[in-house]
């Protein structure tokens, strides 16, 4: 059974990739890269989502509302994955531009903008 | 389980809907006739937003309630920045046309994505269920990294969408996380499941709850660009499309605000948790922003800046109402917001017009000698700088005023003094930009600005006449805004828990 391991453990997982993530979007320097630590953030989220989905703690529900719930949070992960799929489309086409116009892409490198 | 699809109220989501429709309309318009002239779009654009707004209007005076299963909301919050957000659109279509040809980047995909933000701005600011909030933020936002990085031959545009968009998607991961946490503890997509779950439950709840609306909020702040999620702000509003960054600095502030007083409002029984971290942001926000826009030299960095420090205002307006909702309503914070988006949007109007063959100068000096060349354009400039400084009698000082008077009504004097003290720190650096525009041209750099258009003439004519006219119908604007016949106890318990419009069924 799924629910021999405890919600804290899948929780924590889900902590741990999101700070995994944090971390390389802070400290890598490639946009492409810092855009991957971005979708394991949201990997971490769509977790989070389903292990609350399938343990339901929320207070006081009914059998029917839990189900609700779990309905919810699975609905949820797939609009978190379609929007992903659009920031894709949109974040990679913004870095080919910029490889066009420099042939490199390095956002140390992007310094125009600054005062 | 029999399911029974819930009734629709119709009207209440045809504003979005007609915003969504003329942005396909415009798109399919340019893959017919590609590469003519746009005006066909734009005219269609604007038509279309004349009837979203009109549909926005027909519903002012309508009892509150909910729709679509529980995901569209209707009340004054929603209709007011819904009408404000068409509005915005409206205004940024009339001078965007001049400014993108004499840009040389006339790509007609500008009003579709402008439309489309609009609608996920008008999402976000009509619902409750956090899911829905973040796909109108997502719409919104996935639109403005495109509009950003519009101008393809410029590195600094490219450069800011590109930054626009990692911090935009970093945001929304951390606000993501937040929604992810308040759904586990409360075991709803609903916001208003925060007030109604909170009084009852264990500490871990409590934890986990406090967790969400912190993740929460800090990727609506980044949105709103308060001051720890701010930096941002300057590069990209720099970098970007003058007309992107005019729309961008009035939509995108409205539509972050709306989204931020839902989840404030929902979260009130816990604001002794948060309120003095959103106090200090408040401050910090207010503070930062002014300080760091007088030392730039870029019309449009100093714009920026002058945004965040906006942001700080309004957010005075939006704590002092949550701390006492029965003493101070959220008239103050419709007001000032209507008046930001006419100074801010017509300033980068006027702003546009140092673009010429393709080339755009934003320093100080590049707008020297504007006076000579656009006499008329320049003279508005004066009455938004005006505004934004606080100046009476025009819409800027009156929105200060009210929010001032809320902030003491709701015993939150040091924000009212921090308020105070940052309008008279703007004023230098505001002036700074009119001293530019009036200077004659002595040998400055690039002496080029287009001739104003037809529609930038319009667009800062409405601007400028919007910032009397809401001056002097202060309170009406402010009745109107809330709804006279709805007190705010009312508007704040229907909120909490709404009337079905339609005989949707949870079973």
């Amino acid at each position: 059974m799924v629910n021999d391991v405890p919600l804290s453990w899948f929780l924590g997982l889900g902590m741990i990739m999101f700070c995994i993530g944090t971390i390389g979007v802070v400290v890598r320097r490639n946009p492409v890269v810092v855009f991957m630590c971005i979708e394991l953030m949201l990997n971490a989220v769509n977790l989070t989502f389903l292990v609350f989905a399938r343990y339901g703690i929320a207070p006081g529900q009914t059998l029917e509302q839990a189900t609700n719930t779990a309905m919810g949070g699975q609905m949820a992960v797939i609009f978190v994955m379609a929007v992903a799929a659009a920031e894709v489309a949109v974040g990679l086409g913004i870095i080919m531009a910029i490889f066009r116009l420099k042939n490199e892409a390095d956002v140390d490198d992007m310094s125009v903008l600054r005062g | 389980m029999n399911y029974v699809l819930p009734t629709v109220e119709w009207p209440t989501v045809m504003p979005v809907l007609i915003v969504v429709v003329t942005g396909i309309l415009a798109v399919f318009i340019e893959m017919l006739w590609p590469k003519r002239n746009n005006n066909v779009i734009v005219g269609l654009g604007l038509v279309g937003l004349g009837l979203a707004g009109s549909s926005v209007l027909k519903q002012f005076g309508a009892p509150d309630g909910v729709t679509f299963g529980d995901m569209v909301v209707r009340d004054q919050v929603g209709l007011v920045m819904q009408l404000l957000l068409v509005g915005i659109c409206f205004v940024a279509f009339l001078f965007s046309e001049g400014y993108l040809r004499e840009k040389q980047i006339p790509f007609a995909e500008f009003y579709p994505l402008a439309l489309w933000a609009t609608a996920g701005g008008m999402l976000m600011v009509t619902t409750t269920n956090t899911l829905e909030l973040f796909l109108g933020l997502e719409v919104l936002s996935i639109a403005l990294y495109c509009l950003a990085g519009m101008s393809r031959q410029e590195s600094k545009s490219e450069e800011s969408a590109l930054k626009y968009f990692l911090l935009g998607a970093f945001a929304s991961a951390v606000f993501l996380m937040g929604i992810a946490y308040l759904f586990g503890a409360t075991g709803s997509l609903d916001l208003n499941a925060i007030t109604s779950v909170w009084p009852a439950t264990t500490p871990m709840h409590h934890t986990l709850i406090l967790f969400g609306v912190g993740m929460t909020l800090a990727g609506l702040g980044f949105k709103a660009a308060l001051v720890p999620f701010h930096q941002w702000t300057p590069d990209v509003y720099q970098g970007a499309p003058t007309n992107v960054t005019g729309f961008m600095a009035a939509a995108s502030k409205v539509a972050a605000f709306g989204a931020l007083l839902r989840v404030l409002m929902a979260a009130a029984p816990l604001q002794e948790f948060w309120f003095p971290a959103m106090f200090w942001i408040c401050i910090l926000t207010m503070t930062v922003g002014n300080l760091a826009a007088v030392v730039q030299k870029d019309v449009k960095r100093i714009l920026g800046y002058s945004s965040i420090a906006n942001a700080g205002y309004i957010l005075v307006a939006v704590l002092s109402h949550v701390k006492s909702p029965d003493k101070v309503g959220l008239g103050s914070t419709f007001y000032y917001l209507l008046a930001y988006s006419m100074m801010t949007l017509g300033a980068f109007a006027v702003v546009s017009l140092s673009a010429k063959g393709g080339k755009e100068g934003t320093r100080l000096q590049d707008i020297h000698g504007l006076w000579s060349r656009a006499p008329f354009a320049v003279v508005c400039l004066v009455v938004f700088v005006a505004s934004l400084i606080g100046i009476p009698p025009s819409a800027g000082f009156v929105g200060k005023l009210f929010i001032f008077n809320d902030a003491l009504a709701a015993g939150l004097t040091p924000l009212a003094i921090v308020l105070a003290v940052n309008s008279v720190i703007s004023v230098y650096y505001y002036l700074g930009i009119l001293q530019a525009a009036f200077v004659s041209e002595e040998g400055a750099v690039r002496n080029q600005s287009a001739k104003p258009g037809i529609g930038l003439n319009i667009a800062v004519l409405v601007c400028a006449f919007g910032v009397f006219w809401a001056s002097f119908n202060a309170t009406w604007v402010q009745k109107t805004a809330t709804g006279t016949s709805v007190s705010q106890a009312q508007t704040v318990s229907t909120t909490t828990s709404p009337d079905r419009m339609g005989p949707s069924n949870p079973e």
